[in-house]
């Protein structure tokens, strides 16, 4: 038997689509392999994990909560991605979006709501994306690895996070717990009835509709889908791939930003230590199953975030959470794996007959 | 054993997605001799050398090796049946000496290097053939003719008996041609067999005892060098005759669009790439550029359309001092560029020709405010198509499915549609057949007579003779001589070539 790959002359549309749905169950079915070595009934815990999140309407909900930060993230390392930039630093920027919104509520609590929250979400741009732009400054100019340098500050932004809310922003009436004081009413986004779903979810919606529109119609979209594809024919048509690196990156890094911002204003009412159980990591997995398609991200993005609550779900069967971090994980190995699919034919051959020598001599 | 035969592919068949590459071919090499595979390229040339080397796997068909039916796995199987391949791309290791790349992969030498001998059986074989390398040199010092020399030396090395060279001498002045000639006729000489893959007919009759032609994947025919011309060569390449069409050429007045002036500029390792250079090139004429590969032609392009930036000197524009300018203000003076990297740089392999005509437009007049507007583009589009011929699907799907040719036709067809001032065309009819090469040189030819400009760099002093105004050779970064095409002649244009100015000592400006 013969196994060998060719080339498809177009990727298979079958494939797109196929490749993730068996990527997912193949990672349950791995999943279920450690759950059973756990002394556990996997179809159980499968089935508690996907009811709690996507069956009751506080499920439901939460999932979207949880899909908020998720898809904003995920939108700002998509297009990162798009120009061959790995930022892996959405979870820093997050971070940072969150402090500099921290910053506007404790600093200015005697505004109203409707100058208070655009401020806020200013800021909370603004912050995330001078941490995108610190590292696409290197990378554009002196070629600087960026996966190495948003990584790093990641660990920068979560340490000054930390630093605030156990030192200076600290709660004096919190118990010496690590965080600050609860937000003004007026800092704190709108929700959706009685539900955690906040005003994020329409930033998200808004911030994917733009980014659409951008990628796709305008004159920057072009340019950033053609060095993304080949820099070398984007420098041969003028473009100036510097400036636009510097642009996206800090575009990227403003997202996440919000996805921070919208984090302390919309779910806690206040910066504290912990604040993303890995949202901006989690959104590269998002992104890379989303093809980084904006409307494609949203559904992924509900996905996951449905993942996470059922995560909290099944610890109360003693499981731990840590099982939702290792299925994303294997979901993302399978998708990678599988991406030969969708570019290669797979041929199988039982019998090589037409290549074995024949009698002529 | 004279006569033996070497090499017997039977019925050769081989599918690719989309492609027949080669259909029922017979070839037949015997020891002893030269033998050439002549075609245009697509003509199934490398494909069916990639099979015999076990590259591929046939479809249908047998190879014999020396009377032996043989199926080769892999080309470990082909190298242990005395088969060696020089391909156009040296596989070469930089940073390691020579001694140390032509030991590389071969399964003779044990554990310990026995590095005296392996010098001494280099120098062996290095004296026996005419080659001349220096064992302990590192490769990144040699030129590229000596590079291949040492290509040639490791299947020596080898053992290998069944030589197969892909057009090697692409990337050498003719004196070096000459040479490597010289040494493949003492290696068939030998007793060896030589195939030389080429699309050059002249190459074919300076070398070759035999000769088979190769079109659209079929073998049309094996014919004695002695017997055949030209002519006939050429009409079972294509499949019918070719019309020969010696444009005659118009004096125009010498008005500048591009001077370049004491131009310096480093090259991509950071050494002087270009020096001193001081160019000018007129509406209406086409400047060829002579040189061997590698001298300065890319440096002195990227020069031209802004793409480098220089360290010393002017670039005048139409009188307008553009040095320091960013490529968009050359493209927006009209400088058009061919570039030798057409599907790495000229093209986006992954967008559709719709998007890759909007490269060179996005910026124009047509496209106002911060969308894009798709409909002119798309109708110029399918106007280019239609007017160039270009082959493809659709002109929504991505480029990277179209042939080499209809890729470069789509790729001049942009450049031409912006109505340049200047075209630079850096071997603008490289891997083309003899019909795309036919009408690119007539486009280029077209574009002078309109008034335009054209910088033609090219490895085909064939080419450059019949094509240009006025010819310049380049020899590392610098500027040789200027010859006019009415006196110079091939040889004069190859000493230059190789930096050797011994009749005009008096003369370089």
């Amino acid at each position: 038997m013969k196994i060998s790959l060719e080339k498809r002359l177009t990727p298979s549309t079958f494939m797109l689509v196929a490749v993730p749905l068996v990527s997912v169950l193949l990672a349950l079915l791995v999943g279920a392999v450690f759950l059973v070595m756990n002394g556990n009934n996997p179809i159980e815990v499968y089935t508690m994990l996907i009811s709690s999140a996507f069956t009751t309407s506080y499920g439901l909900t939460e999932s979207i909560v949880k899909a908020i930060p998720l898809m904003l993230a995920g939108l700002g390392v998509s297009l990162a991605f798009r120009m061959q930039l790995w930022n892996i630093g959405a979870e820093g920027q997050l971070y940072m979006g969150a402090v500099a919104a921290t910053w506007v509520a404790l600093t200015f609590p005697q505004l109203p709501s409707v100058i208070m929250i655009p401020f806020m979400l200013l800021m909370g741009f603004f912050a995330g994306a001078i941490w995108g732009l610190l590292p696409a400054i290197p990378r554009a100019y002196l070629k600087v690895n960026e996966t190495i340098t948003t990584l790093l500050l990641n660990y920068v932004a979560i340490l000054w996070a930390d630093y605030l809310v156990y030192g200076p922003w600290k709660d004096p009436e919190g118990f010496n717990f690590p965080l600050t004081p609860q937000f003004v009413p007026a800092a704190i986004l709108p929700s959706l009835g009685q539900s955690r779903i906040h005003l994020g979810l329409l930033f998200a919606i808004i911030a994917a509709v733009i980014l659409y529109i951008l990628i796709g119609h305008t004159k920057w979209g072009y340019e950033v889908r053609v060095i993304g594809e080949s820099p070398a024919a984007a420098r041969y048509a003028g473009m100036n791939i510097k400036k636009n690196i510097c642009l996206v990156m800090l575009i990227s890094g403003g997202l996440a930003g919000i996805a921070g911002m919208s984090e302390v204003s919309g779910i806690a009412g206040r910066l504290q230590h912990g604040l993303s159980p890995g949202y901006g990591y989690t959104a590269i997995i998002v992104a890379w199953l989303a093809r980084l398609h904006p409307a494609s991200l949203a559904l992924v993005s509900f996905l996951f975030g449905g993942l996470l609550v059922g995560g909290y779900a099944i610890q109360l069967m003693g499981i731990p959470a840590a099982i939702v971090n290792m299925l994303q994980g294997l979901i993302l190995f399978f998708v990678l794996g599988g991406q030969i699919l969708t570019n290669y034919n797979i041929k199988i051959s039982l019998k090589n007959k037409e290549n074995t020598p024949k009698e002529v001599g | 054993m004279g006569h033996r035969i070497m090499v017997k592919m039977v019925g050769i068949t081989k599918k690719f997605p989309g492609v027949t590459a080669n259909k029922d071919v017979n070839l037949e090499v015997r020891a002893g001799e030269i033998h050439a595979l002549l075609g245009e390229n697509g003509a199934g040339k490398s494909t069916l050398m990639n099979i015999l080397t076990g590259l591929y796997k046939a479809d249908k068909g047998q190879i014999f090796i020396k009377g032996n039916p043989v199926n080769f796995k892999s080309p470990k199987d082909a190298i242990a049946s005395g088969i060696g391949m020089i391909h156009q791309h040296f596989r070469l290791v930089g940073p390691l000496t020579v001694a140390e790349n032509v030991i590389l992969g071969s399964t003779t030498s044990s554990f310990w290097l026995n590095k005296a001998k392996i010098n001494k059986t280099i120098q062996e074989i290095s004296k026996q053939y005419g080659l001349e390398v220096d064992p302990k040199a590192k490769i990144w010092q040699l030129s590229v003719g000596e590079q291949q020399r040492v290509e040639i030396v490791k299947i020596l090395y080898r053992g290998s008996d069944i030589l197969i060279l892909d057009e090697p001498t692409a990337v050498l002045t003719p004196q070096e041609s000459r040479d490597l000639f010289t040494t493949l006729r003492k290696m068939a000489d030998s007793g060896k067999a030589v195939i030389v893959i080429t699309h050059k007919m002249q190459e074919v009759l300076d070398m070759a005892d035999r000769v088979t032609v190769l079109r659209s994947g079929q073998s049309i025919a094996t014919l004695e060098k002695n017997r055949t011309n030209k002519e006939e060569l050429a009409q079972l390449m294509v499949g019918h005759d070719i019309l020969e069409d010696r444009s005659q050429k118009i004096a125009h007045k010498p008005t500048p669009i591009i001077k370049l002036e004491n131009i310096r500029a480093l090259n991509d390792k950071g050494l002087p790439g270009l020096t001193d250079i001081n160019l000018q090139i007129n509406a209406g004429e086409i400047l060829g550029v002579a040189g061997v590969a590698g001298n300065g032609q890319r440096e002195l392009v990227e020069v031209i359309t802004g793409l480098r930036s220089i360290t010393q000197g002017r670039i005048l524009i139409d009188g307008q001092d553009f040095t320091g300018f960013p490529p968009k203000k050359f493209i927006a003076a009209g400088i058009s560029h061919v570039p030798e990297d057409r599907l790495g740089m000229g093209l986006v392999p992954n967008l559709s020709a719709v998007d890759n005509v909007m490269l060179k437009k996005y910026n124009d007049k047509g496209q106002k405010g911060w969308f894009l507007k798709y409909a002119p583009v798309r109708k110029e589009t399918e106007t280019m198509v239609e007017a160039f011929n270009v082959k493809l699907s659709s002109i929504d799907s991505p480029v990277k499915l179209m042939s080499g040719g209809n890729l470069q036709k789509l790729l001049l067809a942009r450049e031409i549609s912006t109505n340049p001032r200047l075209i630079a065309a850096v071997y603008p009819v490289r891997g083309l057949d003899i019909g795309a090469t036919e009408s690119v040189r007539s486009l280029l030819l077209a574009q002078r007579n309109a008034g335009a400009g054209v910088l033609l760099i090219s490895e085909d002093l064939d080419e450059i003779l019949h094509l240009s105004d006025r010819i310049i050779v380049l020899f590392e970064g610098k500027i040789m001589g200027e010859e006019s095409p009415l006196n110079a002649t091939k040889e004069r244009l190859g000493f230059l070539m190789t930096g050797i100015d011994n009749f005009q000592e008096g003369q370089a400006s």
